[in-house]
């Protein structure tokens, strides 16, 4: 039995836009990740992804629940501030849109330093810029790159630099919110190759976020599924891609882009309305570790 | 079949500071009525430029430097501003990635697509007018299409709005339909519906379509033809069956190869090692060289002309000069997946 590394537990989040109004983004969300485990959460835009994404790195409180991390309440503010140093050192994030998150002031050499030098950690390569180099190779970027500023570089590229940023922290939880989503086929290859090394080589556990569930297939080992706030899903990849059981997860599944002509013109085309799913019911384990969000009533 | 719109060593330009890009180069095709033409490639190799290069919405600094554009057989390259509104809409009208951005957020989406009719004809009768935009709704498949006549881009979901700048486009009858990344932004689900409503137009109103795409997976449902663009060229070109089971161009096969569905039971996906290069100043020799594994010493030389291989496949790699070593491709084949 391996050990849980981060341990979500009933998790919901509410925006409040007004007196009368607020979206309940994310619903009684439960799931653990455990220790050198990578772990894909995928559903649709506007399914709370990045909602629960960011009540783990404590960027939101969340409105309910609790989320364990080494066992330690990160919700708690008093629990928060005592492990505060531990918590920002071993957990990263890739935000979707890095691009925007970059410092535009700063050259790639001092992003990717930044968070090296807050922590007063020493440099493994001996200097700033060494590391800075070594990570950039890393992701597929030369040293040509260290001394330009984010606006001379491509929405790939410093999407890149995001990734070497955070991975220069060798972070113990990475989460990675749709880090691929807006760069191209081969790029997107070498940075699910870079992920897969990092949970393989360095033992980082990663929190994987997509809306494409060829490349979850392809880096996780365990998927959830969240729709409108709730997670409908949750299963072994194998399992869930061979035996898909909410109606989501099969709509999800039956969308992925087949590059093959032939075999794409005779396929039906996709009739599922924007608006028909379910999502009330109870979590069930139908198969070992193959949870579903179904009613009751048709077991 | 007569072209709708042929290419002729199309070159486009575009002043930097850091030197002029070459973002389209000597690119050659011909597009047929009712066809889905595919363009894919890497971002930054030049394809919303063509797009922009044929319809003459090149930036201020950008500018056709070699080269012509025929439409119906006539040369529209040297068309001014004027003769160019005229066809826009009539000939051609366009799709871009992000569906927001070709909305007005302050007018109701039924209006927007009225606009677009009216554009056309504008003296067309109101009632005439409406019933052609519910019809135009119902065709790009939103649903209840009196209800929402009067709603605001910001009540619809991204599908949503993308059906409602395809209406928009297709408001004029436009003989070819340029969509521009296209499904980018959306949701998978969504893309899928997408596509399929691209393919029904296509059916439906024999509309020509060029289908721009950075991922040769997700074109493979529409399109009835691909070009496979680097660096500002097409490097390959052919029918969809022949890119997909009898790729010809190392690039081509990297673009495939690195797929996450055709590398399944891998232990680490393909990838083109490397990046695109500048196209400020390009090579003059086969700009795909450094990355490509299959590399001759006369790429890094000479730029191979485009071998034909049957009457509608073309590919620009030295692979195919008769004195070549023979190669046998990494992928292709019927039994892609
Ligand atoms: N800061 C915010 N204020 C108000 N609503 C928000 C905010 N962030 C997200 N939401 C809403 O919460 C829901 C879930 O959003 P999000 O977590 O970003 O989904 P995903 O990452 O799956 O696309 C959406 O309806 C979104 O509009
Ligand atoms: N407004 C512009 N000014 C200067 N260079 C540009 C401009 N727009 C695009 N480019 C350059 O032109 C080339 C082709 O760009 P583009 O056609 O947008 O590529 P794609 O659509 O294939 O991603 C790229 O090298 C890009 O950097
Ligand atoms: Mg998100
Ligand atoms: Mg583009």
């Amino acid at each position: 039995m391996s050990e849980i590394l981060l341990d979500v537990q009933h998790l919901s989040h509410m925006f409040r836009l007004s007196k009368h109004a607020a979206i309940q983004a994310v619903d009684d969300v439960s799931f653990q990740i455990k220790k050198g485990e990578i772990f894909g959460l995928v559903g649709e835009s506007g399914s709370g992804k990045s909602t629960v994404a960011r009540c783990i790195m404590n960027v939101f409180k969340p409105t309910a629940g609790k989320i364990l991390y080494h066992g330690i309440n990160v919700c708690d503010p008093k629990e928060f501030r005592r492990n505060h140093k531990m918590l920002e050192a071993t957990r990263q994030i890739i935000f979707q849109d890095s691009a925007s998150s970059l410092n535009r002031r700063m050259t790639v050499a001092d992003i990717i330093a930044e968070p090296m030098q807050i922590h007063r950690i020493k440099p493994p390569r001996g200097s700033y810029r060494a590391e800075g180099a070594f990570q950039l190779y890393y992701v597929g970027m030369d040293d040509s790159y260290l001394d330009k500023y984010p606006a001379e570089l491509s929405g790939g590229q410093r999407q890149r630099v995001a990734i070497a940023r955070a991975l220069s922290m060798e972070p113990e939880l990475l989460v990675a919110d749709e880090p691929v989503a807006s760069l191209d086929v081969s790029i997107q290859a070498q940075i699910i190759n870079l992920f897969k090394h990092c949970n393989r080589d360095h033992g980082h556990t990663i929190l994987f976020i997509a809306h494409d569930l060829s490349m979850v297939e392809y880096l996780c080992d365990r998927v959830g599924v969240m729709y409108r706030g709730k997670l409908v899903e949750l299963a072994p990849t194998g399992e869930l891609y061979a035996n898909p059981q909410h109606p989501y997860t099969r709509a999800l599944l039956s969308a992925i882009p087949i590059p093959d002509p032939i075999a794409e013109r005779n396929r039906p085309k996709t009739e599922f309305d924007e608006l028909s799913f379910d999502k009330d019911g109870v979590f069930t384990e139908m198969a070992p570790g193959h949870f579903v969000l179904r009613k009751e009533n048709n077991r | 079949m007569e072209a709708l719109l042929k290419i002729e060593n199309l070159s486009v330009g575009i002043k930097s500071p850091a030197g002029k890009v070459q973002a389209v180069r000597d690119v050659s095709f011909e597009l047929h009525p009712g066809e889905v033409l595919a363009i894919v490639g890497e971002s930054g190799c030049g394809k919303s430029m063509l797009c922009k290069a044929i319809m003459k919405l090149l930036p201020k600094s950008g500018k056709i430097e070699g080269g012509r554009i025929l439409a119906n057989g006539i040369d529209i390259t040297n068309y001014s501003e004027k003769d160019m509104r005229k066809l826009r809409g009539k000939l051609f009208s366009f799709v871009f990635q992000d569906p927001m951005s070709a909305l007005n957020p302050t007018i109701p989406i039924g209006q927007q697509i009225a606009e677009a009719i009216l554009v056309h004809e504008p003296k067309l009768p109101k009632e005439q007018v409406y019933n052609r935009v519910i019809s135009l709704m119902e065709l790009v498949g939103i649903r209840q299409p009196h209800e929402r006549y009067k709603l605001y881009p910001y009540n619809f979901s991204g599908g949503m709005r993308q059906r409602s700048v395809m209406a928009i486009a297709l408001a004029s009858n436009p003989k070819i339909l340029l969509a521009d990344e296209p499904t980018t932004a959306l949701d998978v689900t969504i893309q899928a519906q997408i596509l399929d409503l691209l393919k029904e137009i296509q059916v439906k109103l024999g509309t020509a379509t060029i289908l721009v795409s950075h991922d040769l997976g997700v074109v493979a449902r529409c399109a009835d033809r691909v070009a496979i663009m680097y660096a500002g060229k097409i490097v390959e070109i052919g029918t969809a069956e022949e890119i997909y089971y009898d790729p010809r161009h190392p690039y081509t096969w990297g673009l495939m190869q690195s797929l996450p569905a055709l590398n399944k039971g891998r232990d680490e996906l393909k990838t083109i090692p490397g990046m695109p290069p500048s196209l400020v100043n390009p090579p003059a020799h086969d700009a795909f060289a450094y990355r490509n594994e299959y590399a001759l010493e006369m790429d890094y030389h000479q730029q191979p002309p485009m071998f034909q291989i049957t009457d509608t496949h073309y590919a620009a790699t030295w692979l195919l000069d008769p004195r070549a070593p023979k190669v046998a491709p990494p992928i292709g084949g019927k039994a892609n997946v």
